[in-house]
This record gives structure tokens, C-alpha cells and sequence, in this order.
């Protein structure tokens, strides 16, 4: 425990054997996250940043290279790291809460009884705003409302590192804007670490403390690491103002858009 | 249209509104105004009564519109059978059929002898052979389902038999049936059994290879338990395949069963048309017919129903 790193990514490949043989996805991935950051992966589709992410959750295995969560190496999926998925992945025969529920008696049943489970939950659906849709099944809600159902489940294991997919990819401005003012909201109040890949600039500003930008595939790696020193609590209306925001902005517009271009 | 409406609102207003426009003289403003309120409050519910009725004879013609053709389509049908009975004299007309059927059913569970019972006995003995076969084969089919649609090699292994014995006529395994059974009744079971655990196998497989990645993902970073994976997940979302595979099944056995009973005998419908035919009842023939049309189209719509309670999404 005597590294200072909460996550570490170490000289990670992942190679994928396809048909027409074998295809380097990424390659000499190194990263390093501390308590409490949040770091954003950002690069054009098809980069690798699933495939990153995939990895870090345990989903898949890395070809080489070591994987460091919490002090222990990653060799598998599990309850130290909470999941949210692009397509926000609920049970749709379960409500809100029984999703929700899964996901803590897993983790938590061994030490506490019922009563308990069940205020966790609730507790983990009030931070999401939810209280009142919580007997709801899935299909009876919207898709920023499931997303947040998705946050809370991740959430509600404690997990030591939340990783989130490109989470409000499918929502429409609006409503993803109200879940990033969310988040920031929720990652302040609970501490989380967080790991989220989007491909949206201004939402890697806003909520970050790290850009971590990702070069084009195949064989992809790390191009550059933009660290973000916005002041927090960040608020979009004044960061609007703000002339390091937009400094940080054009440093990842650029990175994407001239060094990285993408051949549409 | 609105205007009439809001016309007839004001002249159908209950009286409590003109009785509260008989002020005295010195409040005849203030009040003035207060009835007005009131009569468009009035007017305002009385439109909303009428779009409530609007409502509800909306809904009366779609469903007038949603029964009428059938009805046409019966009638139709009705006029032609009974045209038919001039062609064919042998035939019975609509009205000795219906007849007679009320005759038939206005007794349906009597027993004078093995081969000399109601109709409703009948139809329970069809439908108590069915059940046994059916049930039997979803025991076996359903979890064979799963283990074919869970491992790979499972599948590989299976696929060319089910692919070889799936399309051969029910009926050919009766002798089969007869010979291992050496009684009637199990042998028509048997054949049950067979046509049906087909359809149950392979939905419920291919509903088991078809269970999204996001929920098998779920499991994956929870790491829950095998059998909570099977209780939350696996079983809930192979639930609709399984049923169309039910349903399916059932179907299948209600057609099959009454051929089965034509050549094994006893007590039952298929075999209770054949002995009409021997009998040359043939109001009863056409009665059976519609009988066993009509105890499918209840299996059915029982299974229709209980699929839509397990639907999602
Ligand atoms: N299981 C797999 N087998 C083969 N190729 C894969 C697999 N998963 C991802 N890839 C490839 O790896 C590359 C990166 O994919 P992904 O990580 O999903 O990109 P991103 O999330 O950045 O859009 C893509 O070219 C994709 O086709
Ligand atoms: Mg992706």
C-alpha cells in the first residue's frame, strides 16, 4: 500500500486474435490515478478507450502488462470497482430498487442484515434523485433517469474506483448536461475515483482533473495528459467565462482535431 | 362544434350559478364577476363531461369497428355453409348443428359405459393427456433448453439429431409408443411427449444464446453467485423465448392429440369424433370440429396472456 497511486496502469497491450489475424488495439498504456481524481479518456471511435476501460474493470484481460487497483493487481471483475455502462445495462424484470438491490447485497449481505441493505439502497437512489421513481420498473422511466439508476448502482457498493463508459453518450443535450452537474455534484460529496471515457471536450473540462487523450488505432496508446486545475466546485455558467477553461478546451480540440485528425 | 358545445354548457348549467345572480343591487359587480367565474367554471366542467363522452364513443366505435368484421366474416361463412347444405345433402345446416350442440352440451358429463360419455368427459380426457405429454417434455425440454443454449459444445453435439428428428410426423412415433407401452393411453402420451419437446428445446436454447452481453456484463462485475445469475438474470430473460416455446408446444400437442385418440381409441375428443364418424352423427363430427378449434383457440389466448404478464420493454 505504499504506493500513492490508487490505480495504475502499467505498459498495458491488449491484442485481439480476429479473423484477419491478430490486431493490436492498444498498446504501452501507462497510467497513473490517485484517490479521489477524476480522470477522463477522450480520443476518436474505434480508439481503444472501451477496450482501456474493459481492461481496468476486469472484463478483459491485458495481452501484457500489469493492472494495480487499491493495492492489489486486477485479475477479474469485482465489487472494487463499480461499472456504468454505456447502454445503462438495468435488468429490465427488476425495479429501480431491486437493481439497485443486487448490486449492494452482493457486496454487503455478509456483514448486514436487510434493514440495512435497503437503506443503503435507498440512500443510493436518493443521491441520484430518484426517491420517487424507485419502485419503477426500467421501462416506465427516461433514459437520463436509467442512467442515474446506473450511477447509483455503481455507487452504492462503494466501489474504490468508479468507471463510467461514455455514460450519457445516448441522451440529448439537456438532460446529459443536468447528469454532468449531477456528477461533479456526486463525485464532490462521496470522493469517488473515477475513470470516465467520453468523447465530448467540454464535458472532459468540466468535470475533470485529468485528460487523458488517446491516439488514433489501431495500436493506439496515450498522446497526451492534460492536468486541469480548475478551482471546484466547478459550475458551467461561470467556467463559461473562464479563460482557463477555454485555454484547456483548445489544448483537447487541438489534440483531437489537428495532431489526431480522423480521415472521416 | 366548440361553439355548440359551450352554448349547450351554458343552457344545461345547473341552477347554482343564475341563483347566485340575484344580488343586492350594491354588490352587483362584485358578484357579477363571481358568476361569471362560476359559469365558466360550470361551462368548463360540463365541457370536459362532454369530451369524456366524446371519449367513450370514440371508444365504443373502435371497438364496433374491431368486432364488426369478424361478425360479417361469421355471418358470411354461415350463409355459405348452409348454401353448401343444398350441394351436399348429407351435411347438416347451421341450425341443426346448433341444435344439436345444445343438446349435446346442456349434458355434457354423463358415463353410460366405457365408450358412451359426455362430451365435456371427453375433452378433459384429451385435455388430461396433453397436459401429462406436455408436462412431461417442458420437465425435460426447458432445462435441456438451458444446458444446449448455455455450453457450446452441448449444442454442437445435439443439433444434428434434433435436426433429423424435429420434422418427423408425430404420428409416426406411435407405434413406437404401443409396442414399449402396450397400452393405448401412455402410447398417445408418448407421441405427445415427442411432438411437443421440440420447440420448447429450441427456444429456450435460443433464447439462452440470445441473452443481451450488458446483462451477462452485469453479473460479470457484481461477480454474483451462479445461482443468482440464474434466478436474476438467465431465467427472467429466457422467460419470453421459454413461453413461446410453450405455446408453441401446446399447439402442436392439440393437434396432434386428436389424431393420436383417431387411432388409439378410448375415451376422448379425437377419438369421440371418429366413433360420430362410424355412427354417422355427422352434426356430431362438425360439433367436435368446432369443439377442438375452440379448446386451441383457449390454450392459446391462456398462453398469450400469461406471456404478456412476463414482458418487458
Ligand atoms: N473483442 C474484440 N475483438 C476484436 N477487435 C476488437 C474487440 N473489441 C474491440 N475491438 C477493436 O478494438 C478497437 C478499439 O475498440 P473500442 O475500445 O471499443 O474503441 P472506443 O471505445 O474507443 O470507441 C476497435 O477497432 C475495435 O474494432
Ligand atoms: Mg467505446
Amino acid at each position: 500500500m505504499s504506493n500513492p497511486f490508487h490505480l495504475v496502469v502499467d505498459n498495458v497491450d491488449k491484442r485481439f486474435n480476429t479473423k484477419q489475424g491478430e490486431f493490436i488495439a492498444i498498446r504501452d498504456i501507462n497510467l497513473r490515478v490517485q484517490r479521489g481524481e477524476f480522470t477522463a479518456l477522450i480520443g476518436h471511435s474505434g480508439c481503444g478507450k472501451s477496450t482501456l476501460l474493459n481492461l481496468i474493470a476486469g472484463l478483459d484481460v491485458a495481452t501484457n502488462g500489469v493492472l494495480v487497483c487499491a493495492g492489489r493487481e486486477i485479475s477479474g471483475p469485482g465489487p472494487d470497482r463499480g461499472v456504468v455502462f454505456q447502454n445503462h445495462s438495468l435488468l429490465p424484470w427488476l425495479t429501480c430498487f431491486d437493481n439497485v438491490y443486487l448490486a449492494v447485497e452482493r457486496v454487503f449481505s455478509s456483514t448486514e442484515k436487510k434493514p440495512q441493505l435497503a437503506a443503503r439502497t435507498e440512500a443510493a437512489l436518493k443521491m441520484v434523485g430518484l426517491t420517487h421513481a424507485m419502485h419503477k420498473h426500467p421501462n416506465e422511466i427516461s433514459g437520463g433517469m436509467k442512467q442515474r439508476v446506473g450511477i447509483a448502482r455503481a455507487l452504492s457498493i462503494e466501489p474504490a474506483v468508479l468507471l463510467l463508459d461514455e455514460p450519457f453518450g445516448a441522451l440529448d443535450a439537456l438532460t446529459r448536461a443536468h447528469l454532468q452537474d449531477e456528477l461533479l455534484r456526486i463525485v464532490a460529496d462521496t470522493k469517488s475515483t473515477v475513470v470516465m471515457v467520453t468523447h465530448d471536450v467540454d464535458e472532459a473540462v468540466l468535470l475533470s482533473d485529468k485528460i487523458v487523450m488517446m491516439t488514433n488505432g489501431p495500436s493506439a496508446t496515450i498522446g497526451e495528459i492534460l492536468d486541469v486545475q480548475l478551482p471546484r466546485p466547478r459550475d458551467r455558467l461561470e467556467l463559461a467565462e473562464n479563460t482557463d477553461y477555454h485555454h484547456y478546451r483548445k489544448a483537447v480540440v487541438e489534440f483531437l482535431y489537428s495532431k489526431q485528425k480522423k480521415a472521416a | 362544434m366548440t361553439a355548440t358545445l359551450t352554448i349547450d354548457a351554458m343552457l344545461t348549467t345547473p341552477g347554482d350559478a343564475f341563483v347566485a345572480a340575484m344580488p343586492a343591487p350594491e354588490a352587483v359587480v362584485e358578484i357579477t364577476a363571481l358568476t361569471a367565474k362560476q359559469i365558466a367554471a360550470a361551462a368548463d366542467r360540463e365541457a370536459q363531461t362532454q369530451l369524456a363522452v366524446r371519449r367513450r364513443r370514440e371508444r365504443l366505435a373502435s371497438l364496433v369497428q374491431s368486432i364488426v368484421p369478424g361478425l360479417v366474416g361469421i355471418l358470411i361463412f354461415l350463409l355459405l355453409w348452409q348454401g353448401l347444405t343444398h350441394v351436399a345433402t348429407q351435411i347438416p345446416g347451421p341450425a341443426k348443428v346448433w341444435d344439436s350442440a345444445v343438446k349435446l352440451f346442456s349434458d355434457p358429463f354423463y358415463r353410460k359405459g366405457p365408450n358412451d360419455q359426455g362430451i365435456g368427459w371427453n375433452i378433459l380426457a384429451s385435455l388430461q393427456r396433453v397436459g401429462l405429454g406436455f408436462g412431461l417434455a417442458a420437465l425435460v425440454g426447458i432445462p435441456a433448453g438451458f444446458m444446449i443454449g448455455r455450453f457450446e459444445y452441448l449444442n454442437r453435439m445435439t443439433s444434428p439429431i434434433i435436426s433429423l428428428l424435429r420434422p418427423v410426423s408425430p404420428l409416426a412415433w406411435l407405434p413406437i409408443g404401443l409396442m414399449v407401452f402396450k397400452a393405448a393411453n401412455p402410447a398417445a402420451i408418448w407421441v405427445i411427449f415427442i411432438c411437443s419437446i421440440w420447440p420448447m428445446i429450441i427456444n429456450t436454447a435460443t433464447g439462452v444464446q440470445r441473452i443481451p452481453q450488458d446483462y451477462l456484463n452485469v453479473a460479470r462485475v457484481l461477480n454474483l453467485s451462479e445461482w443468482k445469475v440464474f434466478t436474476k438474470i438467465l431465467f427472467p430473460a429466457v422467460l419470453p423465448y421459454m413461453l413461446t416455446g410453450v405455446k408453441l408446444s401446446i399447439g402442436v400437442a392439440w393437434l396432434v392429440i386428436v389424431a393420436a385418440e383417431m387411432l388409439t381409441g378410448g375415451v376422448g375428443i379425437g377419438f369421440w369424433l371418429w366413433d360420430e364418424w362410424n355412427n354417422l352423427v355427422v352434426e356430431h363430427i362438425i360439433i367436435a370440429i368446432f369443439t377442438i378449434g375452440l379448446v386451441g383457440l383457449l390454450l392459446e389466448q391462456a398462453l398469450i396472456w400469461i406471456a404478456k404478464r412476463f414482458q418487458f420493454d
